[in-house]
Formats: structure tokens, C-alpha cells, sequence
């Protein structure tokens, strides 16, 4: 869906995906896709984890011993 | 493009000293803002652009860690506007809300331009440098950086440095929200309400549906909107309100407990789902009172500046220097912002020139945050600001008495205005909340009211507000407990190896019990103390607070030199002198001033004479008690000194690393060497 405002278009659907995008990241979950991406370009022999095993894995590692914290 | 620059100064200069001139009628608070906006623009468009090129020589092509080490996981060449977002929410968290509601006590404009200048010449300069730095080096942590740069010593002085102050930070937040929750059955329910809301959740992400937090979140978000209308049911059913009503040190264990469980529990089950909820609420809950403010337009009822800036006040003790740089740190400076800015960020910049908006930008609006806190506290009406903020100890604990000296003080107010403020908002009393949460819940629920809702959901935003603060004030608790426990098991670990093993559930017992006594310890002493406790402990968490600050820039500081970029570090050295000027003094005030509100040895001194003559001064009720004031006062002053002590040796290291380095005709940091250059930079 292209919106078309202040002279220039935008494509809505690109738009909400950069939003959940930054939601999900905001919590600590990178984005499954740029993984697999990333994955079938550099490491086409390894195994991909499933979408709920990355999640579970960036779960954990925002609460390990690094990250997860903040203050002010 | 000149002239557009120079009208928004203008603006700002106009709005600025039309905030600070104005005598003897309200301000708006929308000057405020505006001054903030333009003060913000400018420091970003000419400072931030004059860090990255002068500076730091940012170079938009050189590969960040992100692509040099792109894993699809922790290492991610990410968006700039998603990456900031990540930042942000990273770096806001509950210091920049309370630290300018206390400060408030001395009028708006103190902490106004302390905030301004501030952020614009320390805190975000030292976000930019440490993310700077933090990208040349692969995304390496703080405490690593300062051990290649500066030596082994100075990153475990360091380090211990860090520990002290999470446990003071853990004790300070902890202790706001028993403020905030103390005898208040609609707080205590809606909180206690987040317990099964977070272990559905928890459960629903790891069985149901498994990554969709945003789903589980909305859940969440409507399922916590329901418990704060059902806390008002409960606190209107006189059963029901009194099993949900719970003294501040039965909510000082209870938080105790909470903390060591939840800390120790798989963290799927209720520390993530309840840090998704607090992440968006806080977001959102930040959103929504900027735009109140620009649709309210509230004035500014506390004056410019009140007569408390002589160290008199009820709020915190001490004058205007060193303490109210020291009261408001986050927002202004925060030495935390250096953990985040050395932990994931760097290692998912796309391209290091993102660095000053990510960096830069993000701290200034942080600020921003804290400006709108400042303004929230400011539209109270000050006579009800100062009651709601002194301790019992000063205002005694009836409205009579509390409108009477609030009054005495020169802030009018009647006993029936403080009576109809804590009914508007659903409270029985709302005297001596002190700790910044409940002030800024009867701001935002004035502002919020405005919007939607008027008078009748007054009531409903202020335990909205209370809840979204407790929330994520908790979820710190946690979080902060995991990783002070951690840091506890990697130092004691040096001592004794079986400490170490993160996976022996022994030693995760044992150090997460030793975490969570260190920070119970002083909520407790905070909870019971007759002055309010905040007296005491925000003083010494801004005090550590800045001292990392001061480490952080020391290092950015040794780096600059080492880079051989000595003729600009004076961007690093002189907020790096500020700070350890003010925390210095600070900590000297608290240990050594003879009035015994603000000096620890004043302190004890005076309840040792009592205990030699044998009496018993408040808030001890026995022998017992009095000998455990001695003890806290001496505990204090123990740990001021760590921190003088800590700032001190850190500040000795970067000299003898600066004149090292000026020693060397070479560059002697060590980057990552300048390879694969990006094919396409952008920027």
C-alpha cells in the first residue's frame, strides 16, 4: 500500500514492518528475517533456527549475564 | 539555512529568559518546552556535528562491528530509526521522572538549566563518546574498555565501583515504589494484579504462541487495564481495602521476596513478559504526556526559583551546589547510559556515522523526559507539592498540621485542598509520599484529565501512573538483581572459583541472596527512616550515579589523548571535572557537614550523645533501634567513602594514562584496524 503525502510516497506496509521491527527490537528481539537472511547468504550449510527457537534464544540472552538492565 | 538557525535561537534565547525573568505571575509550560526544543536543536545540529567531525573524526565508512561480525543475532546491522528506538527504550528508564520532581522543591529554573546544560555538554557527549569508542572496538564492554585502556587495577576498581552502585540504585527504586504503595490498597492490588498477568503471558509466549510479543503484550495491556478499574472496586469495599493494604516495611520484605524469587525463576516465565509490558507502557506513557502538555498548556504554579535553593528544604537536604546536580542525573548526566552505550547498541550500528543520532540524539530526548517530569511537578499547586514531599518527621502526619507548616513556609494551602487532592485521586492520604512516583502521578493525572476523562477519571490516571512507574521499577528490580548477582559470582568468583559457575544452583542461590540483602538493606534502613529515606539515598545514588559518569568520560577522555586528538578532549575533561567537582563535594557534605540532615558524622554524633544520656530520639523506639541508626549512619558513611575512593583512583589512572600517552609521539589506543571499507555508505 503506497501512501502519497507531503510530495513524496510512502510505502505503508514497509512502514509497519520497520514499526514492529522497532517494537520487537525495543524488548530485545532481532528481527527473525534479517537472521535468515543473514544465515542463507553467509552460512548457506548451517541450520536455521526455527522461529520459536530464536526467540527463546534471544529471550535468554537478554537476561543473561549481560543486558536486560537499565535505569535512567 | 543560516536564518532558519538563527531564528530558533532566537526563539530559544526568547523563551528562555522569558522563563527565567518572570516575576510574580505563572509561567506557561509551554515556554519551557519551547526553550528545551531549541536548546536541543542547536546542540544537536552545531555540537553534536562539531563531536563527530572534529572530535571523534566519525568515518561513514569504515566497517562497523555489525557487519564485521554480522551473526543475524547479537551482531546485526540494524535500521537507524529502529535502532534508535531499541536505544531509547534502553536507556529511559525511572531516574530522569524522579530526580526533577524532587529537585522541584527549588524552583523549576534551577533544574531547567541544569538539565539543559547538562545534557548538551555531559550526558549525551558522553553517550556519543562511549558508543564511539564502544563501535571502534567491536562493541566491547565498558568495564573491558577500561581495562585495556587504562590497566587491570582500573577495571577492577571500576567494577566494584558498578556493584556498589546497583545495589544503592536497586535500594532507591525499591523504596519509591514503597512510597508509592504504602497504605494504598488500589496501588497494592493493581501491582499485585501484574504477578498473574506476567505468568499468563509468560506462559502463553512459551507454549501458545511463542515470539508474538506484541500480541501477548496487547493482551497484557488490556488485562492491566481492567486491574487498575477493578483496584478501584476493591479500594472502595471497606473488606477488600483492608486486606490490600500493607505498611511500608511489610512491602519492604515483600519486595525483597519478589526480587530474589523473580530473579531466580526462568526468566520466560515472568521477568521477560513483565519487561515487554513496562517497555511499551513506559513508552507509550511517555508519548501520552507530551502530547497532554502541548493540549493542556499548563502553567507553572511552583515559582522560578523558591527559598529552599538554601539547603533548607524538606525535600532533600543541602544547597543548590553541589546537590542539585547530584538530584537530578539522569536526564542531565547518567553514568548508567555508559553500560548501555558499551553493550548492544554498538554491536548493531549499520554505519558508524549513525553514532550521533543514535548517541547523541537519543540522550537529548531522554531530557526531554526529564523536562516534562520537571513540568508535571511544577502545575501542582506548591503548597501541595511540599506536602506530599516532606517527610512526617517535618510536617507531621494530619492535614491540619501538614497545611499548617506547609503554609508557615510561605506555600498556602488548606487542609480540605489536601484533603480533596487525595480523594480526587482515590487515595486516603497522600501525605509524605516522597520519592518522586506519587507527585508526578497527581501531575500527569492533572495533565492526563485534561485530555480525556476531566475530573472523573482523575482518580483512574494517577494509579495508571502509579502503576506504570511500580512496573517498570520492578522489572529493574529483577533484571538489576540477575545482573548484580552475576557481577557478585564474577568478583567473589576471583575469591572463591566455585562461586562462578553459573550453572550450579547453589552458588546462583547464595549470590542472588547476597544481592538482594545488600539492596534490602538499605530499603529497609530507608522504609523506617523517620526523614523519609529518600533523604538519604537519592543523594547517594545521584552521587554514584555521576561518579560512573566521571569514569565513563575519564576513559572517553584517556582515549581521546591516546588517539592523539589532545586538542579537542577538552570536550571529555571538563564535564569529567564538573562532575568529580560535584560528587566530590557532594560526598564531603554527606560525610562531614556538622548539620547532622545532610552529615552522616553530624548524624551519629548526635544520636551517640542521646544514647550516652540515655534517651531515645526518633524514629528509634528502643536501646535496639538507636544502636541500628549508629550502625546505618556509619554504613553511609562507609559507602560515600567507596565512592570518593573509587572516583579518585580512577581519576589518578586517567591522569598517569593521559600524560603516558602525551608522552608517546605514536597513536597507542587500540581500534580495530580500518578494513573492508562499506561499498555503499549511508548515512
Amino acid at each position: 500500500m503506497i501512501c502519497h503525502c507531503f510530495g513524496r510516497s510512502f510505502d505503508l506496509s514497509k512502514l509497519g514492518h520497520r514499526l514492529t521491527e522497532t517494537a520487537n527490537l525495543m524488548v530485545g528481539l532481532p528481527d527473525y528475517d534479517a537472521y535468515l537472511a543473514h544465515l542463507g547468504a553467509r552460512h548457506p550449510e548451517a541450520e536455521a533456527m526455527t522461529r520459536e527457537a530464536f526467540f527463546r534464544d534471544r529471550q535468554a540472552a537478554r537476561y543473561g549475564a549481560r543486558g536486560g538492565f537499565r535505569c535512567c | 539555512m543560516k536564518i532558519f538557525w538563527a531564528a530558533i535561537a532566537a526563539l530559544g534565547a526568547l523563551s528562555l529568559g522569558g522563563v527565567a525573568l518572570s516575576r510574580g505571575e505563572t509561567v506557561n509550560a509551554l515556554w519551557l518546552v519551547v526553550a528545551a526544543i531549541c536548546v536541543y536543536a542547536i546542540a544537536y545540529r552545531f555540537y553534536s556535528q562539531f563531536l563527530a567531525s572534529r572530535v571523534f573524526g566519525l568515518d561513514p565508512s569504515r566497517q562497523t562491528p555489525a557487519h564485521a561480525r554480522n551473526d543475524g543475532l547479537d551482531y546485526v546491522p540494524t535500521n537507524k530509526y529502529v535502532l534508535f528506538g531499541h536505544h531509547f527504550a534502553a536507556i529511559a528508564g525511572a531516574g530522569p521522572l524522579v530526580g526533577p520532581v524532587l529537585a522541584a522543591q527549588m524552583g523549576y529554573l534551577p533544574g531547567t538549566l541544569w538539565i539543559l546544560a547538562g545534557v548538551v555538554f555531559a550526558g549525551a557527549v558522553q553517550d556519543f563518546l562511549i558508543l564511539f569508542i564502544s563501535t571502534r572496538r567491536d562493541g566491547r564492554s565498558l568495564g573491558d574498555m577500561i581495562r585495556t585502556e587504562m590497566g587491570a587495577f582500573a577495571g577492577t576498581v571500576a567494577s566494584v565501583g558498578v556493584l556498589a552502585i546497583m545495589v544503592i540504585l536497586l535500594a532507591v527504586l525499591a523504596l519509591i515504589v514503597v512510597k508509592a504503595l504504602a497504605n494504598s490498597p488500589w496501588g497494592s492490588f493493581t501491582v499485585f494484579s501484574t504477578i498473574p498477568i506476567a505468568l499468563l503471558m509468560g506462559l502463553y509466549s512459551r507454549f501458545l504462541r511463542p515470539h508474538r510479543v506484541l500480541e501477548m503484550s496487547l493482551i497484557g495491556f488490556v488485562l492491566l487495564m481492567l486491574a487498575i478499574w477493578l483496584g478501584g472496586v476493591v479500594a472502595a469495599d471497606p473488606v477488600w481495602a483492608q486486606r490490600f493494604t500493607f505498611s511500608g516495611t511489610s512491602w519492604a520484605f515483600m519486595l525483597m521476596a519478589y526480587g530474589f524469587i523473580a530473579s531466580v525463576l526462568p526468566v520466560w516465565l515472568i521477568l521477560a513478559p513483565r519487561d515487554y509490558l513496562s517497555t511499551f507502557l513506559k513508552i507509550g506513557t511517555i508519548v501520552a504526556l507530551a502530547i497532554g502538555i502541548l493540549i493542556v498548556m499548563p502553567e507553572l504554579r511552583m515559582p522560578a526559583i523558591s527559598r529552599f535553593i538554601d539547603g533548607t528544604g524538606p525535600v532533600f537536604a543541602g544547597s543548590l551546589f553541589p546537590f542539585l546536580f547530584i538530584t537530578i542525573a539522569c536526564g542531565s548526566v547518567s553514568g548508567f547510559h555508559a553500560l548501555i552505550c558499551s553493550g548492544t547498541t554498538p554491536k548493531m550500528l549499520e554505519n558508524e556515522g549513525q553514532a550521533r543520532l543514535i548517541g547523541y540524539g537519543a540522550m537529548l530526548v531522554e531530557s526531554s523526559v526529564a523536562i516534562m517530569a520537571l513540568i508535571a511537578a511544577s502545575v501542582l499547586q506548591p503548597g501541595a507539592y511540599f506536602a506530599m514531599n516532606a517527610p512526617p518527621a517535618v510536617i507531621g502526619t494530619t492535614v491540619a498540621d501538614a497545611a499548617a507548616k506547609v503554609t508557615s513556609w510561605g506555600f498556602a494551602i488548606t487542609p480540605e485542598a489536601l484533603t480533596q487532592i487525595a480523594s480526587d485521586v482515590g487515595e486516603k492520604n497522600i501525605l509524605s509520599r516522597a520519592g518522586g512516583a506519587p507527585t508526578l502521578a497527581v501531575g500527569m493525572s492533572q495533565i492526563l484529565s485534561g485530555v480525556i476523562g476531566g475530573r472523573a477519571l482523575m482518580a483512574f490516571w494517577y494509579h495508571f501512573a502509579i502503576l506504570f512507574e511500580a512496573l517498570f521499577i520492578l522489572t529493574t528490580l529483577d533484571a538489576g538483581t540477575r545482573v548484580a548477582r552475576f557481577m557478585i559470582q564474577d568478583l567473589a568468583g576471583s575469591l572463591v572459583p566455585a562461586l562462578r559457575r553459573t550453572e550450579s544452583w547453589a552458588a546462583n542461590v547464595a549470590a542472588t541472596a547476597l544481592a538482594v540483602a545488600g539492596w534490602g538493606y538499605f530499603l529497609y534502613q530507608g522504609v523506617v527512616d523517620p526523614l523519609g529515606g529518600i533523604n538519604t539515598l537519592w543523594p547517594l545514588f545521584g552521587i554514584s550515579n555521576q561518579m560512573l559518569a566521571a569514569i565513563a568520560l575519564t576513559l572517553g577522555a584517556v582515549v581521546l589523548f591516546k588517539m592523539k586528538r589532545q586538542r579537542t578532549a577538552w570536550v571529555a575533561l571538563a564535564p569529567t571535572a564538573w562532575l568529580a567537582i560535584c560528587t566530590l563535594t557532594a560526598g564531603w557534605e554527606k560525610i562531614f557537614s556538622p548539620i547532622p540532615a545532610i552529615g552522616f558524622l553530624a548524624h551519629a554524633q548526635k544520636f551517640s550523645s542521646a544514647l550516652s544520656a540515655g534517651k531515645i530520639l526518633a524514629p528509634a523506639k528502643s536501646l535496639a533501634d538507636m544502636h541500628q541508626v549508629l550502625t546505618n549512619d556509619y554504613v553511609d558513611c562507609a559507602l560515600t567513602t567507596l565512592f570518593m575512593a573509587v572516583v579518585l583512583t580512577m581519576l589518578a589512572v586517567g591522569c598517569l594514562s593521559i600524560f603516558k600517552a602525551l608522552s608517546d609521539a605514536r597513536v597507542t589506543t587500540e581500534e580495530k584496524s580500518y578494513d573492508l571499507p562499506l561499498l555503499r555508505p549511508q548515512l
